[in-house]
């Protein structure tokens, strides 16, 4: 016995030797790591399309500051969806309701404060109460019946967009609500939150200094930067903070990687996919009163196809159909894409049907692309 | 090391496991000393899984008791069982591919600091030194702490999810047929790891079909066939070859060779 144990140790130590000057160790260049980063692929699609639309439209006004502002917002709407939608990819599920959940929350919104009488504020909280009590329910009956997220959020997808055509019908006797946006005005706080631009003061002082395009009237051609785009920085900053930094961001990874693992390691799978469940439900909302602060009314097809348009910057960004991979900046250069493509092309010769022809391209590329970058990375070529 | 000593860890006496009208496992004992690698040997359907689902809380018992350094324990759940030093590394190895070797590591129970003082975080330096060091001190040596577990190879693998119990305050270490999907040098290498967790005070039971690689490595062998324990054996007491042969496989293999060779000899 003891004989056994000191040849066995000394063996032991002779391959902690040998392994120390590890002839199997090799060293990876820097740009091959990068590349090996989830977002590396959208980050190099945005450079893509800046290079292909500089080239198209690079003297069209597209890159001029209103134009600029133009394809950024629809950046900031989409990628704030887009942001919600890969955590809840990475963490292994989907969400097919959310272009319903828009429309639904713009009515949450519309209806008590239009024709309830109730004040603005109590309205916005009360859609975001209701919109993310639905995400919950969404993701409770995920994990409780385990079937797939893809058939239960459908039937979401087709209940919500029903009820808000019934709610507006029902209240509005049409299938708008209008005259939300002039209410908001009156409202100090949801106003402040969701209407108008901020810098505005910068953006006529810079007018004064000649950088800005005046109007005839002498006002700035764009009066500062929309809300909008601040929510995306906020909801992306944080999104990507407690993905990367947190403890919470790690058992994401985790119960998307391998749910059976998670649970085998401790991580409450179930707390955390329905959290994220409500986390996307909260984004969705987010957009929908975003965007009846912006229009001023409420529309039963509001948000119409957003839950692809969400999925699919989620997958240009890196995140894993699958689960347990993917990034919140890859999203927010996906939906960046987004922007800069349906604006952009306007703003070119060519007819704008070809829109989407371009977008599923994209699509497709950005999926092979990254499968291939996943699977050199994965088995460590 | 005291093989005569009757300080025991983990006790299964007299345990039954019933699945419906299915008998899994019938009056078993099971004891396993403080510090010793005990065997686990069985062939498929003897009841192996079940008995390690009941070590680790998954099962309980119909009947029969189950001790834990000499107390009684009725564990309801799989963390009940960890609560007490009790990890299972199950074959599945609960580990993420697409995740790094820090991030598994810890996935889970991930070492926290706070930021400015106030955000909790996860503290990936602390997460990526302690990884990288443990498996050191097991003797695995990874590319770099941040690497995904997918490019590791599955020795490799074992290896973490062993040191990775080991680490996480493990007194006693049952090991789901560790060697299995292995090839030969590989399953040296989780032998050795084995012989290390002992030699550092860590009682192992491991289970595997293969005697070959239990032998060099265990102390004591428990034989499980069709439910029922054909009994427990101190090393000194019984040879390879006789607890090849006590195992279902060591006849059925004799008998195939010999029917084999008399067809050649005919």
């Amino acid at each position: 016995m003891s004989a056994t144990t000191s040849s066995m140790s000394s063996t032991t130590r002779e391959a902690t030797a040998a392994v120390k000057t590890d002839e199997r160790v090799r060293r990876i260049p820097l740009w091959r790591s990068l590349m090996h980063r989830p977002e590396f692929g959208s980050i190099a699609g945005t450079l893509l399309v800046f290079v292909l639309f500089g080239i198209l439209a690079g003297d069209s006004g597209m890159f001029n500051l209103d134009g600029i502002m133009n394809w950024a917002q629809v950046a900031a709407y989409l990628g704030i969806i887009a942001v919600g939608a890969c955590l809840l990819m990475i963490a292994g599920e989907f969400d097919l309701s959310i272009g319903s959940m828009i429309g639904f929350a713009g009515t949450m919104l519309a209806v008590p404060a239009m024709f309830m009488g109730w004040p603005m504020w109590a309205a916005m909280l009360f859609a975001f109460a209701a919109c993310m009590a639905l995400g919950w329910l969404n993701g409770y009956l995920v994990v409780r019946t385990r079937l797939p997220s893809f058939i239960v959020t459908l039937a979401f997808m087709f209940i919500l967009r029903g009820l808000t055509l019934v709610l507006s019908t029902h209240f509005a006797n049409s299938t708008i609500v209008s005259g939300v946006g002039n209410r908001m005005a009156g409202d100090p706080l949801t106003h402040a939150l969701f209407q108008g631009s901020v810098l505005n003061g910068l953006f006529v002082w810079l007018a004064h200094a000649g950088v800005i395009t005046t109007l005839p009237n002498g006002e700035p051609i764009v009066d500062g930067i929309p809300k909008v785009l601040l929510w995306w920085l906020l909801v992306a900053a944080a999104a990507g903070f407690v993905l990367s930094r947190t403890r919470f961001g790690n058992w994401i990874f985790t119960v998307g990687g391998d749910a059976a693992a998670a649970q085998n390691v401790g991580v409450p799978v179930r707390r955390v996919k329905i959290s994220l469940f409500v986390f996307t439900a909260f984004c969705a909302c987010l957009f929908g009163v975003l965007q009846v602060a912006d229009v001023g009314s409420a529309a039963a097809d509001r948000g119409l196809q957003k839950e692809f348009e969400a999925i699919i910057a989620a997958v240009i960004g890196g995140s894993l159909l699958t689960g347990g991979y993917g990034s919140v900046l890859g999203s927010c250069f996906g939906a960046l894409i987004f922007g800069v493509v349906q604006i952009g092309i306007s703003y070119t010769s060519f007819d704008s049907d070809w829109y989407r022809v371009f977008l599923g391209t994209m699509l497709l590329l950005a999926v092979l692309f990254n499968h291939y970058i996943r699977s050199r990375a994965t088995t460590g070529k | 090391m005291n093989t005569q000593s009757d300080d025991y860890i983990l006790q299964l006496e007299g345990v039954s496991k019933f699945f419906g009208t299915v008998i899994s496992l019938q009056d078993v004992t099971l004891r396993l000393r403080r510090g010793e690698v005990h065997c686990l040997l069985g062939d498929n359907g003897a009841g192996k899984s079940t008995l390690i689902k009941t070590l680790a809380g998954v099962h309980r018992p119909n009947r029969g008791r189950y001790l834990v350094e000499g107390k009684e324990v009725h564990f309801q759940s799989p963390r009940e069982a960890l609560d007490h030093g009790i990890a299972t590394v199950y074959q599945d190895l609960a580990l993420v591919p697409l995740m790094s070797v820090a991030r598994n590591f810890f996935a889970g129970r991930e070492p926290m600091r706070k930021l400015f003082g106030l955000i909790p975080v996860m503290d990936m330096q602390q997460a990526a030194t302690v990884a990288e060091q443990k498996l050191a001190e097991m003797g695995i040596f990874v590319r770099s702490p941040h690497q995904p577990v997918g490019t590791m190879s599955g020795g490799e693998r074992q290896c973490l999810a062993i040191a990775r119990a080991i680490h996480f305050g493990a007194k006693v270490l049952i090991l789901d047929e560790p060697t299995a999907a292995l090839g030969v040098k590989q399953s040296c290498n989780v032998l050795k790891l084995i012989h290390t967790a002992r030699a550092r005070g860590i009682s192992v039971i491991f289970i595997t079909h293969n005697a070959q690689h239990a032998y060099p490595v265990g102390d004591s062998f428990t034989l499980l066939n069709r439910g029922q324990s054909m009994g427990t054996f101190a090393k000194h007491e019984i040879s390879k070859e006789q607890l090849l042969d006590m195992m279902a496989g060591g006849t059925e293999i004799q008998s195939l060779v010999a029917e084999l060779e008399g067809d050649v000899a005919a």
